[in-house]
Protein backbone atom coordinates (compact mmCIF):
# COMPACT_ATOMS: atom_id res chain seq x y z
CA UNK A 1 0.00 0.00 0.00
CA UNK A 2 2.80 2.40 -0.88
CA UNK A 3 1.26 4.58 -3.43
CA UNK A 4 -1.48 7.10 -2.02
CA UNK A 5 -5.24 6.37 -3.28
CA UNK A 6 -6.84 8.31 -6.30
CA UNK A 7 -9.81 8.20 -4.99
CA UNK A 8 -10.49 7.64 -1.18
CA UNK A 9 -13.92 7.41 -0.23
CA UNK A 10 -14.88 6.84 3.86
CA UNK A 11 -17.96 5.67 5.66
CA UNK A 12 -20.22 7.73 2.54
CA UNK A 13 -23.90 8.31 3.22
CA UNK A 14 -26.52 9.60 1.32
CA UNK A 15 -30.55 9.81 1.90
CA UNK A 16 -33.27 10.43 -0.40
CA UNK A 17 -35.83 11.96 2.49
CA UNK A 18 -36.42 9.21 5.15
CA UNK A 19 -34.56 6.57 2.86
CA UNK A 20 -31.00 6.08 3.21
CA UNK A 21 -29.66 5.32 -0.02
CA UNK A 22 -25.52 4.43 1.28
CA UNK A 23 -25.64 3.37 4.32
CA UNK A 24 -21.13 4.16 4.94
CA UNK A 25 -19.55 3.26 1.82
CA UNK A 26 -15.32 2.62 1.96
CA UNK A 27 -13.94 2.18 -1.60
CA UNK A 28 -10.42 2.81 -2.54
CA UNK A 29 -9.60 3.08 -6.46
CA UNK A 30 -5.31 3.67 -6.93
CA UNK A 31 -3.91 5.22 -9.86
CA UNK A 32 -3.89 3.09 -12.97
CA UNK A 33 -6.69 0.44 -11.43
CA UNK A 34 -10.44 -0.43 -12.63
CA UNK A 35 -12.81 -1.12 -10.21
CA UNK A 36 -16.05 -2.21 -10.50
CA UNK A 37 -19.50 -1.54 -8.63
CA UNK A 38 -21.83 -4.38 -9.04
CA UNK A 39 -25.25 -5.74 -7.04
CA UNK A 40 -29.15 -5.39 -7.85
CA UNK A 41 -30.93 -2.34 -9.06
CA UNK A 42 -31.34 -0.34 -6.01
CA UNK A 43 -28.26 -0.90 -4.12
CA UNK A 44 -27.02 2.08 -4.45
CA UNK A 45 -24.12 1.85 -6.64
CA UNK A 46 -25.24 4.75 -9.44
CA UNK A 47 -25.98 7.05 -6.41
CA UNK A 48 -22.74 6.76 -5.25
CA UNK A 49 -20.61 7.28 -8.43
CA UNK A 50 -23.06 9.96 -9.23
CA UNK A 51 -21.46 11.26 -5.72
CA UNK A 52 -18.21 11.15 -6.68
CA UNK A 53 -19.02 13.44 -9.44
CA UNK A 54 -21.56 15.64 -7.44
CA UNK A 55 -24.65 14.67 -9.08
CA UNK A 56 -25.54 13.84 -6.03
CA UNK A 57 -24.40 15.28 -2.82
CA UNK A 58 -23.83 12.45 0.13
CA UNK A 59 -24.25 13.90 3.34
CA UNK A 60 -22.73 11.68 5.30
CA UNK A 61 -18.49 10.40 5.30
CA UNK A 62 -16.06 12.04 2.81
CA UNK A 63 -14.91 11.84 -1.01
CA UNK A 64 -11.27 12.37 -1.37
CA UNK A 65 -9.93 13.06 -4.87
CA UNK A 66 -6.43 13.04 -4.56
CA UNK A 67 -6.52 14.36 -0.87
CA UNK A 68 -9.20 16.80 -1.68
CA UNK A 69 -12.52 16.20 -0.40
CA UNK A 70 -15.35 16.63 -3.41
CA UNK A 71 -17.86 19.51 -2.69
CA UNK A 72 -16.84 20.83 0.44
CA UNK A 73 -13.57 21.89 2.18
CA UNK A 74 -13.68 21.95 5.98
CA UNK A 75 -13.78 24.89 7.24
CA UNK A 76 -12.67 24.66 11.59
CA UNK A 77 -15.13 21.14 11.85
CA UNK A 78 -17.83 22.37 9.66
CA UNK A 79 -18.28 21.44 6.15
CA UNK A 80 -18.54 24.47 4.38
CA UNK A 81 -20.23 23.49 0.60
CA UNK A 82 -17.70 24.85 -2.71
CA UNK A 83 -18.78 27.44 -4.87
CA UNK A 84 -20.03 26.47 -8.01
CA UNK A 85 -17.41 27.64 -9.83
CA UNK A 86 -14.72 25.29 -7.34
CA UNK A 87 -17.10 22.14 -8.06
CA UNK A 88 -17.12 22.39 -11.79
CA UNK A 89 -13.48 22.33 -11.48
CA UNK A 90 -13.69 19.49 -9.45
CA UNK A 91 -15.92 17.83 -11.64
CA UNK A 92 -13.54 18.38 -14.51
CA UNK A 93 -10.71 16.60 -13.21
CA UNK A 94 -13.34 13.25 -13.18
CA UNK A 95 -15.10 11.83 -16.43
CA UNK A 96 -18.16 10.32 -16.78
CA UNK A 97 -20.34 8.22 -19.17
CA UNK A 98 -24.12 7.70 -18.70
CA UNK A 99 -26.29 4.98 -19.79
CA UNK A 100 -28.60 7.40 -22.39
CA UNK A 101 -24.98 8.47 -23.69
CA UNK A 102 -26.46 12.24 -23.32
CA UNK A 103 -24.65 13.73 -26.10
CA UNK A 104 -25.41 17.19 -26.70
CA UNK A 105 -28.11 17.03 -29.67
CA UNK A 106 -27.59 20.13 -31.00
CA UNK A 107 -23.20 19.19 -31.65
CA UNK A 108 -21.78 17.21 -34.06
CA UNK A 109 -19.93 14.16 -32.75
CA UNK A 110 -16.18 16.30 -33.55
CA UNK A 111 -17.88 19.40 -31.78
CA UNK A 112 -19.35 17.21 -28.42
CA UNK A 113 -15.76 16.34 -28.22
CA UNK A 114 -14.75 20.00 -28.17
CA UNK A 115 -17.05 21.62 -26.04
CA UNK A 116 -15.20 21.10 -22.69
CA UNK A 117 -11.96 21.37 -24.24
CA UNK A 118 -12.25 24.53 -25.46
CA UNK A 119 -14.96 26.48 -22.46
CA UNK A 120 -13.61 24.29 -19.77
CA UNK A 121 -9.56 23.85 -20.22
CA UNK A 122 -9.61 27.04 -22.88
CA UNK A 123 -7.73 25.36 -25.29
CA UNK A 124 -7.66 27.03 -29.24
CA UNK A 125 -10.07 25.31 -31.39
CA UNK A 126 -7.68 24.42 -33.37
CA UNK A 127 -5.91 22.12 -30.77
CA UNK A 128 -9.25 21.21 -29.25
CA UNK A 129 -9.80 20.07 -33.11
CA UNK A 130 -6.87 17.95 -33.25
CA UNK A 131 -7.77 16.44 -29.52
CA UNK A 132 -11.03 15.70 -30.67
CA UNK A 133 -10.13 13.81 -34.07
CA UNK A 134 -7.18 11.92 -31.85
CA UNK A 135 -9.69 10.51 -29.73
CA UNK A 136 -12.66 9.92 -32.21
CA UNK A 137 -10.18 7.89 -34.26
CA UNK A 138 -9.32 6.04 -30.74
CA UNK A 139 -13.02 4.97 -30.90
CA UNK A 140 -13.20 4.21 -34.43
CA UNK A 141 -15.13 7.02 -35.43
CA UNK A 142 -12.40 9.40 -36.81
CA UNK A 143 -14.85 9.51 -40.51
CA UNK A 144 -18.13 10.34 -38.14
CA UNK A 145 -16.53 13.27 -36.38
CA UNK A 146 -19.63 15.41 -38.52
CA UNK A 147 -22.15 13.65 -37.59
CA UNK A 148 -25.02 14.68 -35.22
CA UNK A 149 -25.97 12.24 -32.53
CA UNK A 150 -29.36 11.58 -34.35
CA UNK A 151 -27.45 10.20 -36.84
CA UNK A 152 -25.45 7.48 -35.26
CA UNK A 153 -26.62 4.00 -33.95
CA UNK A 154 -26.55 3.75 -29.56
CA UNK A 155 -23.15 2.12 -29.73
CA UNK A 156 -21.83 4.75 -31.97
CA UNK A 157 -22.74 7.60 -29.34
CA UNK A 158 -21.91 5.93 -26.47
CA UNK A 159 -18.31 5.35 -28.13
CA UNK A 160 -18.80 9.71 -29.30
CA UNK A 161 -19.37 10.17 -25.55
CA UNK A 162 -16.00 8.05 -24.29
CA UNK A 163 -14.15 9.57 -26.47
CA UNK A 164 -15.56 13.30 -25.23
CA UNK A 165 -14.61 12.11 -21.50
CA UNK A 166 -11.45 11.02 -22.02
CA UNK A 167 -10.35 13.79 -24.17
CA UNK A 168 -10.53 15.83 -20.91
CA UNK A 169 -7.48 14.01 -19.85
CA UNK A 170 -9.15 13.00 -16.35
CA UNK A 171 -8.05 11.41 -13.27
CA UNK A 172 -10.51 9.24 -12.97
CA UNK A 173 -13.61 7.81 -15.80
CA UNK A 174 -17.02 6.91 -14.24
CA UNK A 175 -19.05 4.27 -16.21
CA UNK A 176 -22.49 4.47 -15.10
CA UNK A 177 -23.97 1.43 -16.67
CA UNK A 178 -23.00 2.16 -20.00
CA UNK A 179 -24.43 -0.97 -22.16
CA UNK A 180 -27.67 -1.55 -20.16
CA UNK A 181 -29.16 1.31 -22.91
CA UNK A 182 -28.08 -0.57 -26.13
CA UNK A 183 -29.15 -3.24 -28.31
CA UNK A 184 -27.37 -6.05 -27.56
CA UNK A 185 -24.98 -6.53 -30.91
CA UNK A 186 -23.73 -3.28 -29.85
CA UNK A 187 -22.75 -3.79 -26.32
CA UNK A 188 -19.38 -5.23 -27.82
CA UNK A 189 -18.04 -2.65 -29.76
CA UNK A 190 -18.24 -0.24 -26.78
CA UNK A 191 -16.78 -3.05 -24.10
CA UNK A 192 -14.19 -3.19 -26.43
CA UNK A 193 -13.08 0.55 -26.51
CA UNK A 194 -13.33 0.23 -22.36
CA UNK A 195 -11.27 -2.55 -22.22
CA UNK A 196 -8.38 -0.76 -24.42
CA UNK A 197 -9.35 1.80 -21.95
CA UNK A 198 -7.95 0.09 -19.30
CA UNK A 199 -5.05 -1.64 -21.06
CA UNK A 200 -3.39 1.98 -21.47
CA UNK A 201 -4.06 2.35 -17.93
CA UNK A 202 -6.81 4.74 -17.18
CA UNK A 203 -7.98 4.63 -13.87
CA UNK A 204 -11.65 3.66 -14.12
CA UNK A 205 -14.81 3.13 -11.62
CA UNK A 206 -17.79 1.39 -12.99
CA UNK A 207 -21.09 0.32 -12.33
CA UNK A 208 -22.17 -2.64 -14.71
CA UNK A 209 -24.28 -5.74 -15.09
CA UNK A 210 -21.78 -7.26 -17.95
CA UNK A 211 -20.26 -9.77 -15.73
CA UNK A 212 -17.97 -11.18 -17.49
CA UNK A 213 -16.08 -7.87 -18.58
CA UNK A 214 -16.09 -7.59 -14.97
CA UNK A 215 -14.43 -10.04 -14.12
CA UNK A 216 -12.02 -10.02 -16.86
CA UNK A 217 -10.68 -5.78 -16.76
CA UNK A 218 -11.16 -5.63 -12.80
CA UNK A 219 -8.67 -4.93 -10.42
CA UNK A 220 -11.35 -4.88 -7.74
CA UNK A 221 -15.01 -5.49 -6.91
CA UNK A 222 -17.33 -4.12 -4.58
CA UNK A 223 -20.89 -6.20 -4.63
CA UNK A 224 -23.45 -3.68 -2.80
CA UNK A 225 -26.23 -4.94 -1.09
CA UNK A 226 -28.77 -2.07 0.43
CA UNK A 227 -26.43 0.67 0.45
CA UNK A 228 -23.79 -1.41 2.03
CA UNK A 229 -20.73 -3.04 0.74
CA UNK A 230 -21.86 -6.98 1.07
CA UNK A 231 -18.29 -8.59 -0.42
CA UNK A 232 -15.28 -7.35 -2.30
CA UNK A 233 -12.32 -8.47 -3.44
CA UNK A 234 -10.26 -9.51 -6.70
CA UNK A 235 -12.67 -11.09 -9.40
CA UNK A 236 -11.99 -14.01 -9.04
CA UNK A 237 -12.50 -14.21 -5.07
CA UNK A 238 -15.99 -12.72 -5.54
CA UNK A 239 -17.25 -14.41 -8.85
CA UNK A 240 -15.72 -17.79 -6.99
CA UNK A 241 -16.45 -17.91 -3.84
CA UNK A 242 -19.27 -15.47 -3.01
CA UNK A 243 -20.24 -15.34 0.82
CA UNK A 244 -23.29 -14.56 1.23
CA UNK A 245 -26.92 -15.98 -0.19
CA UNK A 246 -27.58 -12.75 -1.63
CA UNK A 247 -24.16 -12.68 -3.83
CA UNK A 248 -24.99 -16.26 -4.75
CA UNK A 249 -28.29 -15.28 -6.17
CA UNK A 250 -27.45 -12.38 -7.89
CA UNK A 251 -24.62 -13.95 -9.82
CA UNK A 252 -27.19 -17.13 -10.22
CA UNK A 253 -28.99 -14.90 -12.63
CA UNK A 254 -25.94 -14.54 -14.70
CA UNK A 255 -25.19 -18.07 -14.56
CA UNK A 256 -25.60 -18.76 -18.13
CA UNK A 257 -22.40 -16.26 -18.93
CA UNK A 258 -19.78 -18.23 -16.04
CA UNK A 259 -20.65 -21.67 -16.98
CA UNK A 260 -19.39 -20.73 -21.03
CA UNK B 1 -70.82 47.17 -56.42
CA UNK B 2 -71.60 45.57 -59.96
CA UNK B 3 -70.57 49.28 -61.04
CA UNK B 4 -67.14 49.20 -59.64
CA UNK B 5 -64.79 49.63 -62.06
CA UNK B 6 -61.39 48.32 -61.36
CA UNK B 7 -58.56 51.21 -61.91
CA UNK B 8 -55.05 49.46 -60.84
CA UNK B 9 -52.95 52.60 -62.17
CA UNK B 10 -53.49 53.75 -58.23
CA UNK B 11 -51.27 50.86 -57.50
CA UNK B 12 -48.82 51.36 -59.82
CA UNK B 13 -48.59 55.25 -59.25
CA UNK B 14 -48.08 54.62 -54.99
CA UNK B 15 -46.54 51.03 -55.32
CA UNK B 16 -42.84 52.48 -53.82
CA UNK B 17 -45.00 54.03 -51.08
CA UNK B 18 -46.77 50.60 -50.22
CA UNK B 19 -43.54 48.52 -50.37
CA UNK B 20 -41.79 50.49 -48.10
CA UNK B 21 -44.73 50.94 -45.80
CA UNK B 22 -44.65 46.62 -46.14
CA UNK B 23 -40.59 47.00 -45.56
CA UNK B 24 -41.25 49.29 -42.25
CA UNK B 25 -44.04 46.77 -40.76
CA UNK B 26 -41.87 43.48 -41.33
CA UNK B 27 -39.10 45.53 -39.62
CA UNK B 28 -41.00 46.74 -36.58
CA UNK B 29 -42.19 42.89 -36.20
CA UNK B 30 -38.47 41.62 -36.68
CA UNK B 31 -36.93 43.90 -34.12
CA UNK B 32 -39.76 43.92 -31.72
CA UNK B 33 -39.72 39.67 -32.22
CA UNK B 34 -35.87 40.45 -30.84
CA UNK B 35 -36.82 42.54 -27.84
CA UNK B 36 -39.27 40.02 -27.06
CA UNK B 37 -37.39 36.69 -27.23
CA UNK B 38 -34.79 38.83 -24.86
CA UNK B 39 -37.28 39.32 -22.63
CA UNK B 40 -39.18 35.75 -22.59
CA UNK B 41 -35.99 34.47 -21.93
CA UNK B 42 -35.25 36.23 -18.90
CA UNK B 43 -38.78 36.34 -17.88
CA UNK B 44 -38.93 32.98 -18.10
CA UNK B 45 -35.64 31.96 -16.05
CA UNK B 46 -37.31 34.50 -13.59
CA UNK B 47 -40.35 32.12 -13.59
CA UNK B 48 -38.30 29.17 -13.33
CA UNK B 49 -36.18 30.44 -10.82
CA UNK B 50 -38.19 29.18 -7.79
CA UNK B 51 -37.69 32.83 -6.15
CA UNK B 52 -41.38 34.30 -5.38
CA UNK B 53 -40.39 37.79 -5.72
CA UNK B 54 -39.22 37.17 -9.61
CA UNK B 55 -41.79 34.61 -10.34
CA UNK B 56 -44.80 36.57 -9.15
CA UNK B 57 -44.04 39.88 -11.07
CA UNK B 58 -43.31 37.75 -14.02
CA UNK B 59 -46.70 35.99 -13.91
CA UNK B 60 -48.61 39.23 -13.50
CA UNK B 61 -47.03 40.81 -16.52
CA UNK B 62 -47.46 37.58 -18.44
CA UNK B 63 -51.21 37.38 -17.38
CA UNK B 64 -51.78 41.23 -17.86
CA UNK B 65 -50.73 41.09 -21.48
CA UNK B 66 -52.27 38.09 -22.82
CA UNK B 67 -55.59 39.29 -20.98
CA UNK B 68 -55.96 42.90 -22.52
CA UNK B 69 -56.56 43.45 -26.10
CA UNK B 70 -52.48 44.81 -27.81
CA UNK B 71 -54.55 48.14 -29.14
CA UNK B 72 -55.02 48.90 -25.61
CA UNK B 73 -51.16 48.81 -24.80
CA UNK B 74 -50.44 50.63 -28.01
CA UNK B 75 -52.51 53.94 -26.94
CA UNK B 76 -51.65 53.11 -23.83
CA UNK B 77 -48.01 53.82 -24.15
CA UNK B 78 -48.48 56.37 -26.44
CA UNK B 79 -50.84 58.57 -25.12
CA UNK B 80 -50.44 57.97 -21.51
CA UNK B 81 -46.93 58.02 -21.04
CA UNK B 82 -46.50 61.80 -22.29
CA UNK B 83 -49.04 62.07 -19.03
CA UNK B 84 -46.17 60.72 -16.73
CA UNK B 85 -43.72 63.48 -18.92
CA UNK B 86 -42.07 60.47 -20.45
CA UNK B 87 -41.67 61.86 -23.95
CA UNK B 88 -38.46 60.83 -25.74
CA UNK B 89 -40.40 58.12 -27.55
CA UNK B 90 -42.04 58.63 -30.79
CA UNK B 91 -44.82 57.33 -32.37
CA UNK B 92 -42.71 54.73 -33.95
CA UNK B 93 -40.64 53.57 -31.11
CA UNK B 94 -43.55 53.60 -28.99
CA UNK B 95 -45.22 51.21 -31.14
CA UNK B 96 -42.07 48.89 -30.71
CA UNK B 97 -42.31 48.98 -26.94
CA UNK B 98 -45.62 48.17 -27.21
CA UNK B 99 -45.07 44.94 -29.27
CA UNK B 100 -42.07 43.99 -27.80
CA UNK B 101 -43.98 43.88 -24.64
CA UNK B 102 -46.59 41.98 -25.69
CA UNK B 103 -43.88 39.32 -28.04
CA UNK B 104 -42.06 39.27 -24.57
CA UNK B 105 -44.93 37.67 -22.58
CA UNK B 106 -45.78 35.07 -25.51
CA UNK B 107 -42.20 34.47 -25.78
CA UNK B 108 -42.01 34.15 -22.18
CA UNK B 109 -44.59 31.30 -22.19
CA UNK B 110 -42.64 29.70 -25.31
CA UNK B 111 -39.22 29.58 -23.56
CA UNK B 112 -40.75 28.53 -20.02
CA UNK B 113 -42.52 25.83 -21.95
CA UNK B 114 -38.51 24.97 -23.66
CA UNK B 115 -36.92 25.35 -20.93
CA UNK B 116 -39.05 22.86 -18.80
CA UNK B 117 -38.77 20.31 -21.16
CA UNK B 118 -34.76 20.08 -21.95
CA UNK B 119 -33.74 16.65 -20.40
CA UNK B 120 -31.95 16.67 -17.48
CA UNK B 121 -29.32 14.35 -18.45
CA UNK B 122 -27.88 17.16 -21.05
CA UNK B 123 -27.68 19.32 -18.71
CA UNK B 124 -25.59 16.54 -16.28
CA UNK B 125 -23.61 15.65 -19.49
CA UNK B 126 -22.46 19.56 -19.45
CA UNK B 127 -22.17 19.21 -15.51
CA UNK B 128 -19.96 16.13 -15.89
CA UNK B 129 -17.25 17.58 -18.51
CA UNK B 130 -16.98 20.66 -15.78
CA UNK B 131 -18.88 23.54 -17.48
CA UNK B 132 -19.94 26.66 -14.99
CA UNK B 133 -23.08 27.22 -14.46
CA UNK B 134 -23.80 29.88 -16.80
CA UNK B 135 -21.83 28.09 -19.35
CA UNK B 136 -23.94 25.20 -19.34
CA UNK B 137 -27.10 27.63 -20.14
CA UNK B 138 -24.86 29.33 -22.94
CA UNK B 139 -23.74 26.06 -24.61
CA UNK B 140 -26.11 23.80 -24.10
CA UNK B 141 -29.97 24.60 -22.44
CA UNK B 142 -30.04 27.44 -24.68
CA UNK B 143 -29.14 26.45 -27.46
CA UNK B 144 -31.15 22.98 -27.58
CA UNK B 145 -33.78 25.48 -25.83
CA UNK B 146 -33.89 27.63 -29.19
CA UNK B 147 -34.14 24.14 -31.68
CA UNK B 148 -37.18 22.92 -29.59
CA UNK B 149 -38.75 26.58 -29.78
CA UNK B 150 -38.15 27.51 -33.24
CA UNK B 151 -41.74 26.39 -34.72
CA UNK B 152 -43.33 28.79 -32.27
CA UNK B 153 -40.93 31.61 -32.63
CA UNK B 154 -41.82 31.43 -36.00
CA UNK B 155 -45.64 31.45 -35.47
CA UNK B 156 -45.27 34.07 -33.22
CA UNK B 157 -43.29 36.19 -36.11
CA UNK B 158 -46.00 35.81 -38.47
CA UNK B 159 -48.48 36.94 -35.89
CA UNK B 160 -46.55 40.08 -34.91
CA UNK B 161 -46.23 40.72 -38.51
CA UNK B 162 -50.04 40.82 -39.20
CA UNK B 163 -50.22 42.48 -35.23
CA UNK B 164 -48.20 45.66 -37.12
CA UNK B 165 -51.52 46.90 -38.93
CA UNK B 166 -52.29 47.99 -35.14
CA UNK B 167 -49.42 50.71 -35.48
CA UNK B 168 -51.52 52.25 -38.10
CA UNK B 169 -54.16 53.88 -35.18
CA UNK B 170 -51.11 56.12 -33.81
CA UNK B 171 -50.15 56.95 -37.62
CA UNK B 172 -47.07 54.87 -37.67
CA UNK B 173 -47.02 54.73 -41.97
CA UNK B 174 -47.05 51.16 -41.89
CA UNK B 175 -49.00 49.41 -45.04
CA UNK B 176 -52.68 49.30 -43.46
CA UNK B 177 -51.56 53.52 -42.61
CA UNK B 178 -50.71 54.07 -45.83
CA UNK B 179 -53.14 51.81 -47.81
CA UNK B 180 -56.09 53.59 -45.92
CA UNK B 181 -54.14 57.25 -47.01
CA UNK B 182 -54.01 56.64 -50.38
CA UNK B 183 -57.77 55.19 -49.98
CA UNK B 184 -58.76 58.48 -48.34
CA UNK B 185 -57.06 60.27 -51.25
CA UNK B 186 -58.11 58.21 -54.12
CA UNK B 187 -61.02 56.47 -53.04
CA UNK B 188 -59.97 53.37 -54.95
CA UNK B 189 -61.09 51.10 -52.21
CA UNK B 190 -61.06 47.78 -53.35
CA UNK B 191 -57.62 47.89 -55.23
CA UNK B 192 -55.91 49.54 -52.39
CA UNK B 193 -57.68 46.75 -49.44
CA UNK B 194 -56.90 44.02 -52.16
CA UNK B 195 -53.39 45.23 -52.50
CA UNK B 196 -52.57 45.68 -49.03
CA UNK B 197 -54.08 42.19 -48.27
CA UNK B 198 -52.23 40.24 -51.03
CA UNK B 199 -49.28 42.33 -49.79
CA UNK B 200 -49.62 40.61 -46.18
CA UNK B 201 -50.82 36.90 -47.35
CA UNK B 202 -47.59 37.16 -49.95
CA UNK B 203 -45.15 38.36 -47.00
CA UNK B 204 -46.55 35.98 -44.05
CA UNK B 205 -46.38 32.93 -46.22
CA UNK B 206 -42.73 33.93 -47.05
CA UNK B 207 -41.95 34.27 -43.63
CA UNK B 208 -43.52 30.93 -42.85
CA UNK B 209 -41.65 29.13 -46.22
CA UNK B 210 -37.72 30.79 -44.95
CA UNK B 211 -38.86 29.76 -41.24
CA UNK B 212 -39.19 26.46 -42.34
CA UNK B 213 -36.18 26.07 -43.88
CA UNK B 214 -34.39 27.47 -41.18
CA UNK B 215 -36.54 24.87 -38.94
CA UNK B 216 -34.81 21.86 -41.35
CA UNK B 217 -31.81 23.19 -41.20
CA UNK B 218 -31.64 22.50 -37.38
CA UNK B 219 -33.34 19.69 -37.00
CA UNK B 220 -30.53 17.88 -35.72
CA UNK B 221 -32.74 17.12 -32.58
CA UNK B 222 -34.93 14.18 -32.25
Amino acid sequence: MTEPALLQATNVRKHFGEIEVLKGIDLTVKQGQVVSLIGASGSGKTTFLRCVNLLEEHDGGEILLDGDPIGYRMVGSTRKRLSETKISAQRARIGMVFQQFNLFPHLTAGQNVMLGLTKVQGKSAAEAKEIAEHWLGRVGLAERRDHYPYQLSGGQQQRVAIARAVAMQPRLLLFDEVTSALDPELVAEVLGVMQALAESGMTMLLVSHEMLFVREVSHHVLFLDQGRVAQEGRPSEVFDNPESERLRSFLGRFHGIFSR
Amino acid sequence: MIDYHFDWSVIARNWDKLIDALLLGLWLAVISLAIGCIIGILTAYARLSGKKWLSVPVWAYVEFIRCTPLLLLIFFLYFGLPEFDITFLDKTESFVLSLSLYAGAYMSEVFRAGLSSIPKQYVEAAKAIGLRPWQRQAYVVLPVMFRITLPAVSNNLISLFKDTSLAAAIAVPELTFIARQINANTFRVMEVWLTASALYLATAYLIAILLRQVERRYASIR
